[in-house]
This record gives structure tokens, sequence and C-alpha cells, in this order.
């Protein structure tokens, strides 16, 4: 692999980074958040970027998309993170988009991956159970085998956009005990389908998450996004490619959040200097801008380790999320320091880096989920 | 690029007929390379017959320029060149001080007739260079060097004392900092200086390390005349030539760790062995899972380290600068390489605490000292602090 843009990849980012400097400022997250806004993003955003052929990058031609690879979308993600724009390319995109790609059966990817791309429909992917941590094999929600389908009980929480999504993706044990890969099916549910309860939830980082309650809610057997009690492969192996796209957005909030702690660094005066000429504060800056170059250097090998199928693909993953996370942590942190008292104020935006980063650090799996799995990998 | 391909049949052929069959294979073998000079013990017999030949055609250091000796070769041959000895997976004819930083340096600074005099004996490896830099009473503050050097006549005397000085028992000549002029700001004051270490009045003595190695010496000068020609650039104009150095000498050590595999494409790795060896597995788990964390940590560095300096290397092969990210190779290269240490120390247990004799494997012992050697390397070259103070001015902007 070469850890270098192409000419086509370098004007990609400039536009990307252009837009969301134009048309999401970080003012616009706080205004969503002090709106309490339903959504917490914005529909035309969105509709903006989709136009711009942003969403289309990984999806196939034939599925109408362009194409291209993880080495795109994640310079995509990495400017949306810079400003902490909250528009579901994660959840509708990465997640649910790339579910209905790589499993769905041709209806379902005819009837939804049109929308999905032309940014008309947003669909989220529900995984996630409380009190189950980080391991997707665990899970409570069962799906049981009718006459004319299958008939679902269980909860899902914190389901990234699930909120006022047009159809939620969620993984349902359909045979098997909690822990095991087989016997985890996943199924797509239209928003208005019976027995489905969306109640939106408030996060630290005011990104919309839901609770999807589902009690004896029918589901027809065509609505099984790839094979029966094998959803848990593809389920992990679209939580990959969103893990790597989570790495740019996170990569994209430490440049950001360490940049302005640098500019605050040259400003700031006590004792008649600035606070950046003190040594204590100038090796703690030079170390974090360390960890923002190793994780630019991670980020980009997973994603082109995603793109040639590299043989120690999940390898490099676990390497970029364990980095990135351990890293936008302490950027955040030491950040917030050297804002000192203004770093505490909800009027200075730094905090909101903090929040997301935590956020992020345990989406997919934390900094010691993925040494753990990289330590499996390499087999101790 | 007809050309080219003939350059290549030619390289070939001829390394066929003429490089040592026993050096073959020894591209990697850290022992094969050969630093030149008349008092470095040659690794192989062959060693001197492979450095003759190729310092003949100029191909020690293939492309500098023909005048001096070199080999005049442009990117593309050089570029062939080295494939051709990796073909055969030949160890470099020569390595040294002279080469990564008093050659270049001399290329930059030197008068022309410096040049005829200096770089084709460094291209024969005829001597091998020290760098004289260190004191006492300069380390981190290498401005403030006091090693005096008094005109008289057409010589310099010098007296003081150079610390720190790596193989100075093994090298011909130093190149060195001295103070030529107390009497102004520090850094104007200093003169870059090219001496014969066998000169009167040189004493040289080892030091011994808290490993029990002795790879850095003291070198005392009493009264030591070095002719006044042997400067390089102005008088009192020396720092600025040792500033130019430091490029050249971080341009090596970029090389030096962009030659290596990515982490996860290496083959064997000793770490995991030593931990399946002195800890065990479990279901497939090392029984400590604490160490078990601690590997995972400094696999995952060693793989982010790995791959910042591929992506410097692959953006200067793409035709642009190299970015500011190469600020952080010393200081996270070094401090990498201390966690390691001691993390093999944490694997290997009571059984690390070898010095010499019965009882302990040589892995054991080599550790021990593999380990202690490591405390150094975030104090030579600009300790770790010097480093973090360079990134914070020169990459970050930040003031004084």
């Amino acid at each position: 692999m070469e850890l270098v843009l192409n000419e086509e990849q370098t004007m990609l980012a400039q536009t990307v980074k252009e837009f969301i400097k134009d048309n999401s400022p970080v003012t616009r997250m706080r205004k969503l958040r002090d709106d309490r806004d339903m959504l917490g993003y914005s529909k035309d955003v969105w509709k903006q970027m989709a136009d711009l052929g942003w969403t289309a990058i990984l999806f196939s031609e034939e599925d109408g998309g362009l194409g291209l690879g993880m080495a795109e979308t994640v310079l995509v993600t990495e400017a949306m993170g810079r400003n902490l724009a909250p528009e579901p390319f994660i959840s509708c995109i990465m997640l649910a988009g790339q579910a209905i790609a790589q499993g769905g059966s041709k209806e379902l990817r005819e009837e939804w991956l049109t929308p999905i791309i032309a940014g008309d429909k947003v669909l989220a992917v529900g995984y996630q159970e409380k009190g189950k941590r980080y391991d997707i094999r665990n899970i409570g929600t069962s799906a049981v085998k009718g006459a004319d389908g299958y008939v679902l009980n269980g909860e899902k929480t914190q389901v990234v956009d699930g909120y006022g999504a047009d159809a939620v993706i969620v993984s349902a044990r359909t045979s098997g005990k909690d822990g095991d890969a087989d016997g985890i099916t996943l199924f797509l549910i239209p928003k208005d389908a019976a027995g489905m309860t969306v109640t939106r939830q408030w996060r630290l980082d005011s990104k919309n998450v839901a609770q999807v309650q589902l009690k004896d809610v029918k589901v027809p057997a065509a609505n099984v996004v790839g094979e029966v009690d094998k959803g848990g492969a593809l389920l992990a192996k679209v939580i990959d490619l969103a893990t790597v796209a989570l790495c740019g957005e996170m990569l994209g909030g430490m440049s950001s959040a360490f940049d302005r702690m640098l500019a605050y660094m040259k400003e700031r005066v006590q004792f008649n200097v600035v606070i950046g000429s003190f040594q204590a504060l100038k090796h703690r800056a030079a170390k974090m801008y360390m960890e923002v170059e190793l994780s630019r250097s991670v980020v980009m090998a997973a994603a082109r380790a995603v793109d040639e199928n590299h043989k120690d693909k999940d390898i490099f993953i676990s390497t970029a999320k364990a980095r990135c996370s351990d890293a936008y942590i302490a950027i955040t942190n030491e950040a917030v320091q050297i804002f000192g008292g203004n770093g505490m104020t909800d009027e200075e935006e730094i905090g909101f880096y903090m929040k997301r980063a935590r956020a992020a650090e345990m989406t997919f799996g934390d900094a010691t989920f993925h040494k753990d799995r990289f330590a499996a990998l390499k087999g101790y | 690029m007809a050309d080219l391909e003939e350059f290549r049949a030619s390289v070939r052929s001829w390394l066929e007929a003429n490089a040592p069959k026993s050096l073959r294979g020894k591209m990697r073998d850290p022992a094969a390379a050969f630093w030149g000079g008349k008092k470095t013990p040659l690794p192989y017999p062959d060693s001197r017959p492979w450095l003759d030949m190729m310092a003949e055609r100029g191909w020690t250091i293939p492309f500098w320029p023909k005048e001096y000796g070199g080999g005049g070769l442009d990117k593309e041959e050089t570029k062939i060149l080295n494939e051709e000895l990796a073909r055969l997976e030949l160890p470099p004819p020569l390595t040294g001080f002279g080469i990564t930083m008093i050659g270049p340096t001399i290329l930059q600074y030197g008068t022309e007739e410096q040049k005829k005099l200096y770089i084709p004996q460094i291209i024969k490896g005829e001597i091998r260079w020290c760098q004289g830099y260190s004191e006492p009473n300069a380390g981190s503050d290498l401005a403030n060097v006091q090693l005096k050097a008094v005109v008289d006549g057409d010589d310099y005397i010098l007296n003081g004392q150079k610390t720190w000085t790596s193989f100075g028992d093994l090298s011909d000549w130093m190149f060195l900092l001295v103070r030529s002029n107390p009497d102004v700001k520090k850094q104007a004051g200093i003169t870059f200086l090219l001496t014969d270490l066998d000169l009167p009045g040189v004493e040289i003595r080892p030091i011994k390390l808290i490993s029990g190695a002795s790879p850095f010496c003291e070198v005392f000068f009493e009264d030591v005349r070095v002719p006044r020609h042997q400067i390089l650039n102005r008088v009192d104009g020396g720092w600025e030539v040792a500033r130019a150095l430091l490029g050249h000498e971080r341009t090596m050590i970029a090389n030096t760790f962009g030659g290596r595999q990515s982490a996860a494409e290496s083959p064997e790795n000793p770490m995991e062995a030593a931990a399946k060896k002195y800890i065990g597995l479990k279901d497939g788990k090392l029984v400590d899972d604490a160490v078990r964390q601690r590997m995972a940590q400094n696999q995952i560095d060693e793989q982010s380290f790995l791959l910042t300096v591929q992506r410097n290397g692959d953006n200067v092969k793409a035709g642009h600068r190299p970015g500011p990210e190469t600020s952080i190779f010393k200081v996270y290269g070094t401090e990498l390489n201390q966690r390691r240490q001691e993390l093999m120390l944490s694997i290997v247990g009571p059984e690390s605490l070898g010095w010499e004799g019965d009882g302990f494997e040589k892995s054991e012992l080599d550790l021990t000292r593999v380990w202690l050697r490591s405390r150094g390397n975030t104090l030579e070259g600009g300790s770790s602090e010097i480093q973090l103070n360079i990134i914070a001015k020169q990459v970050l902007g930040l003031p004084d």
C-alpha cells in the first residue's frame, strides 16, 4: 500500500473540507442541540452532501454508486469530524447501506439503495443492547419463525440516527445462545411496523440516538438482510468498515481539537507572555502533535488495507481504532486543561470535542476491546 | 529507457561475475557493515576486496559526482544499482559517518581543494570519521562548546575535551566544533574543524557504560596543532555547518527506519516468542492479561510508528517534500524502543537479571545489556527534551 493521496483524493479532501467549513461550522451543531432538534442533523445538508456524490463513494456502480473505496471514504468522515458535522454518514451509509449492499437481496437493494444514496431516505442499524457492552454476539432480542415470516421481541439502545429513520435494521437471535457467532439474523423493519417504538435518547455528544423497542413485531422473510443465522458475520464485516470510517471522523476531530489548543497557546497571555512559551506546555503540545501524526498514518493504512483486502486488514483496523480512541481522548483532555477555566464553559467549543471523543471511543469497541482483539489476531 | 535497461544488464553481469560469493545473502546482517578506516577490524575476509572493487567504480556512494571519485549515477541508475545489489542480497560495501554526515557536508561547504582531498578518501573507505560535538558542559546545550582553538601561525592549537564520541577509539579522523571566539554570542564563536586523531597530544579513553559495553569515548586534546586550512566554512561559521550536518543525519535516521518492514508484515516477532516461552498461553491467550495488553499496546505503537515512517517515504517518492512528521521520528522511535525493552524484561522476568556466567541463556544475558543500552537512546543525538523543543518551535511555531 502507498500511504499518500493521489490527485483525485487530494481534490476530494479539499472539496469536502471547504464544504464543511462553509456549511457546517460547529455553531450549527450547537444550535441543533440548543433547539433540542429531534433529528439532530439537517436533512438539507445531508441532501447537499448526497448531491455532491459523497454518499455514493463506497457503493458499486451496479448499485448506483461510484465504486471507490475506504481511502476516499475516510476523507469525507475526516472533514465531517473536524467540525462535528452530525449528518448520518456512518449510520446510514456505512452500516445500513453496506449491510444491504453486501447482504441484501436484489429486491432490498433496488428498493433501498437508490434513496439511501440520493439522501432521500435514512436508515439505521440497531445492534447494541443495554448492558451488553461491545460484543455484538451478545443479543437478547429474539426472532421466532412463524407461518408468514418472523416475530421479533427485544430492545436496542443508542441506535445512532434511529430516531426518524425510514427503517431500522436490527440484529436478533434466531438460534443458539448469547455469545454464539452463529444464529444471528439481520432484519429490516420499516418505521411504521406495528409493535416497534422508537424513542429519542439524549447523549452527551448530542447525536441522534434512539431506543428501539420491539414487541411482537412481524417481519416478512423477504426483509432478512443476508442469510438466516449468518447475520453475525455480515454485521461484523459492516461494523469493521464503519469502524474505519469512524476512525477518519476521530482523526478529523482530534486534528481540530489540537489546532484549537495550539491557537489558544499562542494567544492566551499570563505572566505577561503567551502561555505557549512555557516549556511544560510546549512538550505536552509536541506529544499531542505526535499522536495526531501517528493517528493519520494508521487511519490511512486501515482504509487501504480494507481496499486491498490485505490479509492483515483486521489487525490494521484494530490498530486504528485503538490508537484513535486513545489519542482523541488524550488530546481533548489536554486541550481542555490548556484552555483552563474557559475550557470548562459551555460557550467554548472545545468541550464538544471532548464529549464526542468519549462517544466515538465507545462506539464499535473501545481501545481496550481493540487491543484485546489485536492480541487475539496475533495469536496471543 | 533502453539505456537504463542496458545499464541494469551491465550492472547485473558485473555483480554476478565479481561480487564475492561469501557475502551474498548478507544484506541484512548488521555485522557485515564495514565502517572503513585503518583501525576497524574487517567483518569478513571478503569485505576488503568487495569495498575496493565497488570504490573503484565510485559505487560505495554511487550518486556522488564523478570528479571526486563518486559513481556519478543519477536517481534512476542509483535505484537500479540498489535493486541489483538487493537481488544478490549483498551488504553495502561501506557505511559510516563519512557517507552519511561529513561527506555531504564537505560537498556543501568545502573548498575545491578540500573536496578533492577528502571526498575520494571517504569513497574508498580509507578514513573512518567520528563526531566531536558533545563536551562535559555541552550536551543538550551544544552551543556551549568550550574546546579552545587558538591561532598560532598556520595552525590552531587545540586544548580541551570531547566526550560521548561514538567509536572514537576506532576512528582515524574527527570532525569537531571548537571555541574560536569566546567574546561573542555562543553560536557566533564556533568553528567547524577536521582533524587527524593520530596527532601528538590526542588521547582517547573508552567510557564504560552501565551495560558493560564501551561504544563511546572521551577524547582529550592537549596542545594539538591542526593546520588552519582544515576548517570547513569560514572562521566562527561552524554553527551553521553543524546545523546543516544535523539535516544530513536526520535523513540518515529516517532512511534507517524506513528500510524496515511494517510490523504487520514481519514474519516472526521476538517479543511474541518470548511471551509464549516465559509466560505461556492458556486457551490461546497469554496467562498474564496485564502483559498481554501492554504487548498489544507496544505492537500497536510500533506499527503506528512504522506506518508513519512509511507515509513519509511514500510522500517523498510521490515528489512531495518531507512533511513535518519527520520531526517525530527520533523522539518517538527511541522512546518506543525503550518501552519495548522494558516490556521484554517484564516478559522474561527474573531470568532477565543475569549479568554473565552460568545459569542464564545467552538471549537472557543479551537482553539485560540491550535494555541498559536502550536507556541512552533518548539522550544521544539530541535528548528527547531537545527534540520536543524542536517540534514545538519549528513545527508548531510556539515562541521562545
